[in-house]
């Protein structure tokens, strides 16, 4: 029924219960309305006026302490970062031609890749909905570019499925839905569901499932050119005396179980897979650069911590510059510590006992990854793949076509490695010639004509060799959340740890950043209580 | 040489639950099919080398050391890489998804005999026994 009163516009009425209850109360209530259950950002804070002299001493200058800093520094406080190596980003991080990767042990490829050419080690692919991300990015002019994210096109292999001979995708998830409709279509229709589904409903389900599963009108699943129409046809349309498009055979069911394919259609309706994804143009690393260009006087770049100390007064971080071997200290009112857990439960930290526990009870993800610079661009000139990931079950996990530069001439880096588990640990515990060796010879079953001939070189980061984090990503199960989460939040004394391990969103850029925003709020509001 | 499958079945199930629990970043592609060996020295390479590298030495600089396997007098106790191999400790996982029980036994053992001067075996029924007991994780570097 219509109202003679006009109520306020959704946009009025957050705008109002913003201005009364601040971001939290208005983010509560966007949530209520439907708005913004994506992310917790709500806009960056408005932390006000810090007390004048204010001092904040930030340890690590990746994603988490770089939004810290350069947050806190638009609210008046004086922030000194302290970064162990010799560039800004920490896993924001992209490597490209000349760039050195050292491994624990010493063991250094010198990576080859033409210039312009870059491979992502760590992060690589964003969400639509990771806005504080997307924010800074605007914020600091760093352009990005669509990240293909589900191509049909691609290939799908398993090693027991078809021969071990690879199949698209797009052939696999429509006979897959396709059976799957038969399968249900005729049981509903055999009455076999009836105590489940209305009349009514079962009737639109009939149909639904019919037009859904291009089924026939036995509800069989068959070949014809409705279903080619879906999964490629066997000759495709043309044009004049010949135009008419032929169908395509179809896989039986038990081959199209065989693939398991519904991993891949499972995959892209997780709610960080979803399309739109996002990469920045150039390299992952030109977000950690656009923040660098922020905050980079405040950085002190090879500066290794040694000890974390803290009174009723301040925090004392004691350091050595490993350019120089100068010994030094830097203290502050504050701390707020980004440095990864598998280095920072190594340290001298004057933390109490619930902290110090959290910090050893996250252990940290091994994945692996390879790039390996083409001559050409192989998959777009002779399979029609643009973008996007073909799947494997051996140790690599996947192969992966550049998103930029496409029908360009010149030489292109796929990703040939994105390995996780124990096809991880085998990747990493090999050389690195071994590893580029094991990514020919595994992501060769996809591209069996050229991959060996068109390689040029490739380039590996095995993460739990990286000596600056031993590891990718942190590992909480719900166990460990219930047990330690929140003693790792939480303030200790005058420090506060910070870092995607101290998120939710553990592993993705949007959880440092959500991180280092909710650390610095707590900051501000203790340094303002006392 | 003979291959192992049968936990790995577990573990994909194990791994996707925790894909969308922990909505981390993955390949996607579902479970691999890498099978882990049976025997000490294969799983070793397989597996442990990765961070303890191949000689079993560790490495990393001070404040971010992957420890020394080799030459190791914690592991005159067998229970005690036992227990680190079962819970993990820092930022090494627990392995209870990856290998089996006697996989354990089986890596242990060669860590112990080959890198170190313990050569009496570690067996299945003591890492199930410890497995059962859960006792807590011995303290290590940095504590």
């Amino acid at each position: 029924m219509m109202s003679d009163l006009t109520p306020p516009t959704r946009r009025e009425l957050l705008s109002m219960i913003g201005k009364i209850g601040g971001g939290v109360a208005m983010y509560q209530a966007m949530t209520a309305l439907g708005h913004a259950a994506e992310t917790q950002f709500v806009g960056p804070p408005k932390l006000g006026g810090a007390r004048p002299g204010s001092t904040v001493l930030v340890l690590g200058a990746g994603l988490a302490g770089m939004v810290a800093a350069y947050e806190l520094t638009k609210a008046g406080y004086k922030v000194q970062v302290l970064e162990y190596q010799d560039r800004p980003g920490g896993r924001n991080y992209s490597v490209r031609g000349g760039d050195k990767i050292v491994e624990v042990g010493g063991v250094t490829q010198t990576v080859g890749f033409a210039p312009g050419n870059y491979l992502n080690p760590g992060p690589w692919r964003i969400p639509h909905h990771h806005r504080s991300l997307l924010h800074y990015c605007k914020l600091f002019g760093v352009e990005l570019e669509p990240f293909i994210q589900n191509n049909h096109n691609v290939f799908v292999h398993k090693a027991n499925a078809f021969g071990g001979k690879p199949q698209r995708y797009k052939e696999l998830a429509v006979d897959f839905k396709g059976h799957v409709s038969e399968l249900l279509g005729k049981s509903l229709s055999a009455g076999a569901l009836d105590a489940k589904v209305s009349k009514e409903d079962k009737e639109k389900l009939i149909e639904a499932l019919r037009e859904w599963g291009a089924l026939d009108g036995n509800l069989s699943y068959a070949s014809s050119l409705t279903v080619s129409s879906q999964r490629g046809y066997d000759q495709a349309p043309g044009g004049g005396v010949n135009g008419a498009p032929t169908p395509s055979k179809l896989n039986g069911l038990s081959d199209v179980l065989s693939s398991g394919v519904w991993t891949q259609m499972a995959f892209y309706f997780n709610y960080v897979m979803q399309t739109t994804m996002f990469q920045p143009k150039g390299g992952m690393d030109m977000i950690g650069k656009g923040f660098y260009r922020e905050v980079g006087k405040m950085v002190r770049l090879n500066t290794k911590v040694t000890k974390l100390a803290q009174d009723d007064k301040g925090v004392t971080a004691s350091w050595q510059d490993l350019k120089t071997g100068q010994m030094g200290e830097s203290k502050a009112d504050w701390c707020v510590c980004t440095i990864p857990l598998p280095v920072l439960s190594q340290l001298d930290l004057q933390v109490g006992p619930k902290m110090k526990a959290a910090i050893k009870a996250v252990p940290y993800a091994n994945q692996v990854k390879i790039g390996l610079e083409m001559k050409s661009r192989f998959w777009e000139e002779n399979y029609s793949i643009y973008g996007g990931h073909s799947f494997t079950d051996q140790a690599i996990g996947l192969i992966s076509y550049p998103n930029n530069n496409m029908f360009k001439d010149g030489p292109a880096v796929l990703l040939g490695a994105f390995a996780s588990g124990a096809g991880a640990y085998q990747l990493a515990g090999m050389t690195p010639e071994q590893r580029i060796e094991a990514a020919l010879a595994q992501g060769s079953v996809f591209h069996p004509a050229e991959y060996r001939r068109e390689f040029l070189n490739g380039a590996s980061v095995p993460w739990p060799r990286m000596p600056w984090i031993l590891g990718c990503t942190s590992r909480w199960s719900d166990a460990s959340r219930a047990e330690h989460y929140q003693n790792l939040v939480a303030f200790d004394g005058r420090i506060a740890l910070a870092g995607e391990h101290a998120s939710y969103y553990g592993g993705w850029m949007e959880g440092s950043l959500l991180s280092g925003l909710d650390a610095i709020e707590r900051l501000h509001q203790k340094a303002m209580a006392t | 040489m003979t291959w192992r499958r049968a936990p790995l079945a577990g573990a994909a199930l194990l791994f996707a639950a925790s894909f969308s629990a922990s909505a981390q970043d993955g390949p996607g592609g579902g479970q691999t099919s890498v099978a882990v060996a049976d025997e000490g020295k294969q799983i070793y390479e397989q597996i442990c080398q990765a961070c303890h590298m191949a000689d079993a030495k560790g490495g990393g600089g001070a404040g971010a050391m992957i420890p020394a396997l080799a030459n190791n007098p914690r592991m005159a106790d067998p229970a005690y890489p036992t227990i680190i191999v079962l819970k993990g400790r820092g930022g090494m996982p627990w392995f209870t998804d990856m290998l089996s029980e006697a996989q354990m036994a089986a890596v242990i053992t060669y860590v112990r005999s080959h890198f170190n001067a313990y050569p009496e075996p570690v067996t299945e029924a003591f890492v199930k026994k410890l497995a059962a007991a859960s006792p807590p994780v011995p303290d290590g570097p940095g504590t």
